[in-house]
């Protein structure tokens, strides 16, 4: 029972920071925006949080800076795309260098020229439910904003306009709906979760930042949101998927059965290809996802 | 709000650019009236009427709106005058529901931020009978006809409270039957007091549907007449600035041998659902083969697999007896078959190369053009230049100008002229004339009128009813992957073709 309980616990662990990160990737691409740079705001959040958390004491604090940072990360992508119609790919892979970049950069100054931060003196607390389940904090945060986001998506009003500029938004233009504002919130609330989901790695999964503690998961994030459509629900099942293959290795990885741990290491990864693969021609992407709006050109 | 005028607009200049789209333009309609605007491609009339609805600001002029002044700087002060605008290109999100099309941006709320779909579906439902509207609420845009969809964009304005209506070719895409309801509808909406603004080319509707008409050409007004005092050839004639010729001279000659057949083609679209189903036909030289039918049909499937361009899955095709079935383009070419294409800038024309290197891209790698892998470009020019005069392809000597520069019906003239120039057996022409004025409609007609009389075989696949049943000899319709019936031309009339195209039994009384 207890090893259930543990199971769960794990693949929750690792899915949070999917979890998150895909949430943010639904609502910039809904919105018709792009975001590959997903990664580089996951990697800044996880170097923010666990600084200022080192430094604060506070892995709170961690949690609201490293949302900040992938929040200012993704003003800059926003600011590329919605306001100069730059190509959305392009300007997403120069972030995922960019915050990749910034973060060593900025760790080798306050941390005496490493690389990684110092472990932080407390790490966001985790909740026990008996039966061997503990969850983090951040895994009910991340539970109840894929309620909240859903319910935003598909019963708020605010939902409908931000679903429509995505698939059509000269309409949404011509209805006056705001296209560009709507790109530009949604663009910065992408990068507000991706960062939160960065932290949510570097707070509660692990202790510290290293340059390797966001290693993809932003990608695998995007392969979630492909994979379940566009829609929360969906795509927070996915992440648990991925998580639960993030779990197994952690699980094999210490039992009697030997199984070299590079190859179970690469269990997430392999497992993105395959579904990527089985989902050949059967998405539903946004029509207007990563064509900028120019008004007045049809 | 009881102002003669429900709209007037004074001195509007509009530039793009260096570029001028209007000009000093004026434009006052009646209260309660039909208002058509009538103007060449490229005009202005929707510059004029999106400046109207807010969606561009103009550089200088003034608009009222029931007689009193008014700042039009977005759409949403538009719809807060009560003014609505359909656009030709329909502006609904295709994945979502009729309902959610219509209130989108005008969502009624419950709670704040939560959407009451019920309160809005009342509203809706009264209008619907109070305008003799039948549309499906629940619906997806993406499962419903184009006639439906235009509805929804009708219903979008009145659920905002339009009072005046802005229809921007409302009618390029209906099938005849169609625009006989929506003319309907429009006469129900002035009755109830709406008043309503129609941008068109197509000089039949608006003897048929409005009350005055304003005329613009190249971005400034002509003329502004009442439809009781003008007749189609005054408007055509003001809207081109010459008297146009709208039939065309067809000598009554004797069809020869049939050179081109098709024999029980199927063909599948890239879901591999079938499209084409089971058809035959032939054409003989000296004849035009009409093809009629609403977009969707199957159209774009049978000319792809005539074309060499997709797998025909079953079925041959035969040219002068040589089986081309399944063949290439070049193929094609090569057993005397040319094409105008459906979509000139797409798969007519390269964009970015000059009207010379357009005027011999089937034939660069044969003499005179070039020799051992060399080519001659003194001959490439000489071929251009004389047939951009021949053709008349405007600006005069574009042999180096960039195809994408020039007008769509210049493009359009360039590919005729090279398709024209290869001497074809067999012409086939999609959509030869979409997009393009009634001035160069009438050349485009000509040219293909003259390779018939000159005994090719040509096959016309086209949506615009009225010019399958103006040029062809036979017509097919293509209903569903099928043809519903194959007629004389001197049998058919848009009726009877009409209702076949909308699924229709030939047999019934029309």
């Amino acid at each position: 029972m207890d090893n259930i309980g543990i199971i769960i616990s794990i693949t929750l662990m690792y899915a949070t920071p999917l979890i998150l990160a895909a949430l943010g990737g639904i609502i910039s691409e809904l919105s018709g925006i792009t975001n590959i740079g997903i990664e580089g705001m996951m990697v800044i959040g996880a170097f923010a949080g666990a600084a200022v958390g080192y430094f604060s004491g506070n892995p709170w604090i961690g949690l609201l800076c490293a949302a900040g940072a992938g929040g200012l990360l993704a003003l800059m992508h926003a600011i590329a795309c919605v306001k100069f119609n730059a190509n959305q790919i392009i300007s997403g892979v120069a972030l995922n260098l960019i915050g990749l970049g910034l973060s060593l950069f900025l760790s080798r100054i306050f941390f005496d020229g490493a690389t990684q931060t110092l472990p932080v003196p407390s790490k966001l607390p985790k909740i026990s439910l008996g039966g061997g389940i503990s969850l983090d904090s951040t895994v009910i945060i991340a539970l109840c904003l894929v309620v909240f986001v859903w319910f935003y998506l598909y019963r708020m009003r605010g939902g409908l306009r931000l679903r429509a500029i995505g698939e059509h938004p000269a309409a949404a233009d011509t209805l006056g709906i705001n296209v560009y504002l709507f790109r530009y919130l949604a663009v910065i609330v992408s990068g507000l979760l991706a960062g939160m989901g960065g932290a949510a790695m570097s707070l509660a999964v692990v202790s510290s930042f290293t340059p390797i503690v966001i290693s993809g998961h932003g990608y695998i994030a995007l392969a979630a949101v492909i994979f379940g459509r566009w829609n929360p629900v969906g795509s927070s099942l996915a992440c648990i998927l991925f998580g639960f293959a993030q779990a197994l290795v952690v699980i094999l990885g210490g039992g009697e059965i030997a199984i070299p741990s590079q190859i179970l290491a690469m269990l997430p990864y392999i497992l993105t290809i395959a579904v990527l693969m089985l989902l050949k021609g059967k998405t539903a992407a946004p029509r207007a996802s990563g064509v900028p709006y120019i008004k007045g050109s049809r | 709000m009881n102002a003669e005028f429900a709209v007037k607009m004074q001195g509007i200049t509009k530039y793009f650019g260096d570029f001028c789209a209007l000009k000093e333009v004026e434009l006052a309609v009646r209260a309660g009236t039909i208002h058509s605007i009538l103007g060449e491609n490229g005009a202005g009339k929707t510059t004029l009427m999106n400046i109207l609805y807010g969606f561009y600001t103009c550089d200088s002029g003034k608009i009222f709106v029931h007689g009193s002044e008014q700042e039009i700087s977005t759409p949403k002060d538009a719809i807060n005058l009560g003014i609505g605008m359909v656009h030709q290109h329909f502006m609904l999100v295709e994945p979502y529901t009729v309902l959610q099309n219509i209130i989108l941006g005008d969502e009624t709320t419950k709670i704040p931020g939560i959407i009451d779909y019920k309160k809005a579906r009342r509203k809706i439902e009264g209008l619907a009978q109070a305008y003799h509207f039948n549309i499906d609420l629940d619906a997806k845009i993406q499962d419903i006809t184009v006639g439906m969809q235009q509805r929804v964009e009708i219903m979008k304005a009145l659920y905002r409270g339009a009072e005046i209506l802005i229809l921007d070719e409302p009618t390029s895409v209906l099938t005849p039957q169609e625009i006989d309801e929506l003319i309907d509808i429009m006469h129900s909406m002035v009755k109830n007091g709406k008043t309503i603004v129609i941008i068109t080319h197509k000089l039949a509707e608006i003897m048929k549907s409005s009350d005055e008409c304003t005329v613009i050409r190249k971005g400034k007004n002509v003329a502004s007449v009442k439809i009781e005092d003008t007749s189609e050839n005054e408007l055509a004639e003001l809207m081109v600035g010459r008297k146009v010729h709208f039939t065309v001279e067809k000598e009554n000659r004797k069809t020869g041998e049939v050179i081109f057949s098709v024999d029980r083609l199927t063909v599948e679209d890239d879901r591999g659902i079938t499209k084409v189903n089971d058809i035959s036909f032939g054409i003989r030289a000296g004849e035009i083969f009409g093809i009629a039918g609403v977009d969707g049909n199957g159209q774009q499937e049978l000319f792809e697999a005539i074309a060499s361009l997709r797998k025909a899955k079953t079925g041959s095709i035969h040219m002068k007896g040589v089986n081309i079935t399944n063949t290439s383009p070049r193929e094609m070419f090569e057993n005397g078959i040319c094409v105008i294409p459906e979509d000139r800038q797409k798969s007519g024309l390269v964009l970015e190369f000059t009207v010379a290197e357009n005027m011999v891209l089937e034939k660069i790698g044969r003499a005179p053009f070039s020799r051992h892998g060399l080519l001659d470009l003194k001959k490439i020019r000489k071929n251009a230049t004389d047939l951009i005069r021949e053709y008349d392809v405007r600006p005069e000597h574009c042999e180096d100008t960039r195809a994408g520069a020039l007008s769509g019906g210049n493009q359009q003239k360039a590919i005729i002229a090279r398709a024209i120039s290869n001497d074809p057996d067999l012409l086939i022409a999609v959509q030869p004339t979409r997009g393009l004025d009634v001035g160069a409609i009438e050349f485009v007609h000509k040219a293909i009128v003259g390779q018939r009389n000159q005994g090719k075989a040509i096959l016309l696949i086209s949506l615009e009813l009225e010019e399958v049943l103006k040029l062809s000899d036979r017509i097919a319709v293509l209903y569903n992957g099928k043809f519903a019936d194959i007629l004389d031309a001197k049998d058919a009339d848009e009726n009877r073709i009409g209702l076949l195209m909308a699924g229709g039994k030939n047999d019934e009384n029309a």
